[in-house]
């Protein structure tokens, strides 16, 4: 793990018609570390994310990919820097007009029409990685279950090799068991690739097993971050709160 | 006392639709900034053909049964009509020009427009307005790809060159069911029929037609596309997408019917 930042983000701000979703969020990602974002549904976990892809432009503030000003960026350059990232979108978002095979390779084809037994192999050989075989190339993802959804849109994530990969409530959906199936997916294919990964979760099962770091987001700022193994004693009321799940206490 | 309160009402009314007109206007620029950023950015590569063989057939090919169902009921009923109103005038032998006008400058394009939106404006809300909601329009982006060059702008295309086909085919099935009954039920010559068809029908008759058909496609891929773009707020939100699209699309393909129309024989 070197210690030269991945992402670093530096006072960003973002408000949505006068309503402050992030009001300074600061927080740098070494190279090749886990960090998860935890925080309650709507304190801006996922503008967070969005921010940093270029899919929302913050208000304020600086966002550097490997030392380079990602805010503002456009055509080329911008499309140069999100080539760096995967996403793992809550809800999978497979593309349901498209076979398996062609949603886990659509980054290298880019949905254009392509050498199909060579992309065929390549979404096999992510498949595997994600513990699906090829019986299932040819199926629609309506045709999967829940889990297996979120395992076909990992293998879309890593099918590019990406360096950073991005996690939006990962085990959401999921029964605990199957949850656990993909944390250790995550796990091994964060350490196997050696890619950054950046998690939001409020599962907090799932955010000690795949995290090294663990920021809380509470009202648009960070206001605690610590190693996973504090999480439980990190002497931080609102985290405190967080992760015991107490209704009671500084979050209202 | 009093006059101040009305002189607070005219205001407000004044307010109101002032409001109303500055939404209006900020919607008309969104689309149109929409189309623009479509059409630009469709015209440079990446291309993507098979999408718009894919829309072609959707928007062509698979409507032609319900286009040329609506096109053959209304050219006979067209005719009946023409024939019953004529009856009093005994000039039953308009018969043919005005199934050949009505069919060609009017009720063809009209027609297979309002199907089309039907069957199609609403399909494309529900889809990519489902795509947005579940996250799918962000994922395309984060894996590179332009939504505009992959979604919109082979549909608005497709949707240009298709409507134009198809009109062709309706205009020819909706003078086939005016003929047929002419024929078959009031008893006209056929050959008398077709030639006198034939003599009326000018080339600036069909030219019109493909124009306002090519004009009416746009619309109808446009608010599709449009709509479902920004659809937000879950199924909900997909559903009045839907909704708002097919409405627009109509009422764009009534009025621009008749400004095309206006324009050439006004």
């Amino acid at each position: 793990m070197s210690h030269k930042p991945k992402i670093e983000l530096h006072d960003v701000a973002k408000s949505f018609g006068g309503n402050a979703v992030l009001d300074g969020v600061t927080l740098s990602i070494p190279k090749g570390e886990s960090v998860a974002i935890i925080g309650q549904s709507g304190s801006g976990k996922s503008v967070t994310l969005k921010c940093i892809l270029g899919l929302i432009r913050p208000d304020r503030g600086s966002i550097k990919i490997d030392g380079e000003e990602a805010v503002g960026l456009r055509g080329r350059s911008l499309d140069r820097m999100r080539a760096k990232f995967g996403m793992l979108f809550q809800g999978s978002a497979l593309f349901d007009s498209l076979p398996i095979w062609r949603n886990v390779t659509f980054a290298l084809t880019q949905g254009q029409r392509s050498d199909g037994r060579h992309m065929r192999k390549i979404a096999e050989e992510n498949l595997e990685r994600v513990g699906l075989d090829a019986r299932i190339l040819d199926l629609r993802p309506n045709e999967l279950s829940g889990g297996m959804q979120k395992r076909v849109a990992l293998a879309r994530a890593i099918a590019p090799r990406p360096e950073i990969i991005f996690f939006d409530e990962p085990t959401t959906g999921l029964d605990p068991i199957r949850a656990d199936v993909i944390n250790d997916l995550i796990v091994s294919l964060v350490d196997d690739l050696g890619v950054t990964a950046l998690t939001i979760t409020h599962d907090m099962a799932s955010a000690r097993k795949i995290a090294h770091r663990v920021a809380m987001l509470y009202q648009g700022r960070i206001v605690w971050k610590g190693p996973r193994d504090r999480l439980y004693d990190s002497g931080n009321p609102y985290v405190d709160q967080f992760v015991q799940g107490r209704a009671e206490g500084p979050i209202q | 006392m009093a006059s101040t309160m009305i002189a607070a009402a005219i205001l407000s009314f004044f307010v109101a639709v002032g409001r109303a007109v500055i939404d209006l206007l900020a919607r008309i620029g969104r689309i149109a900034n929409f189309a623009g950023r479509t059409i630009a950015r469709a015209v440079t590569p990446p291309y993507y053909p098979g999408r718009f063989l894919e829309q072609l057939a959707h928007i062509g090919w698979f409507s032609l049964p319900v286009v040329g169902l609506t096109a053959v009921f209304t050219g006979a009923a067209l005719a009946q009509q023409i024939y019953t109103a004529g009856m009093r005038f005994s000039a039953k032998s308009t018969v043919p020009a005005v199934v050949e006008i009505g069919i060609v400058r009017e009720l063809g394009p009209v027609l297979v427009g309002l199907m089309v939106a039907g069957r199609v404006s609403s399909a494309m809300a529900a889809e990519i307005g489902t795509m947005r909601v579940t996250e799918q329009l962000d994922a395309l982006t984060t894996l590179r790809t332009d939504a505009y060059r992959y979604l919109i702008g082979p549909r608005l295309f497709a949707a240009v060159i298709a409507l134009p086909l198809m009109v062709l085919v309706a205009n020819a099935i909706g003078i086939f069911g005016g003929w047929l009954l002419a024929v078959e039920k009031l008893g006209f010559n056929s050959a008398q029929y077709l030639t006198v068809t034939r003599q009326v029908m000018k080339p600036v008759d069909m030219q019109m037609a493909l124009v306002k058909a090519g004009v009416f496609g746009f619309f109808i891929a446009l608010m599709g596309c449009y709509h479902g773009f920004t659809a937000g707020g879950g199924a909900a939100g997909v559903g009045n997408a839907t909704r708002t699209a097919v409405v627009s699309a109509f009422v764009l393909i009534l009025a621009s019917n008749f400004l095309i129309t206006a324009m050439v024989f006004g």
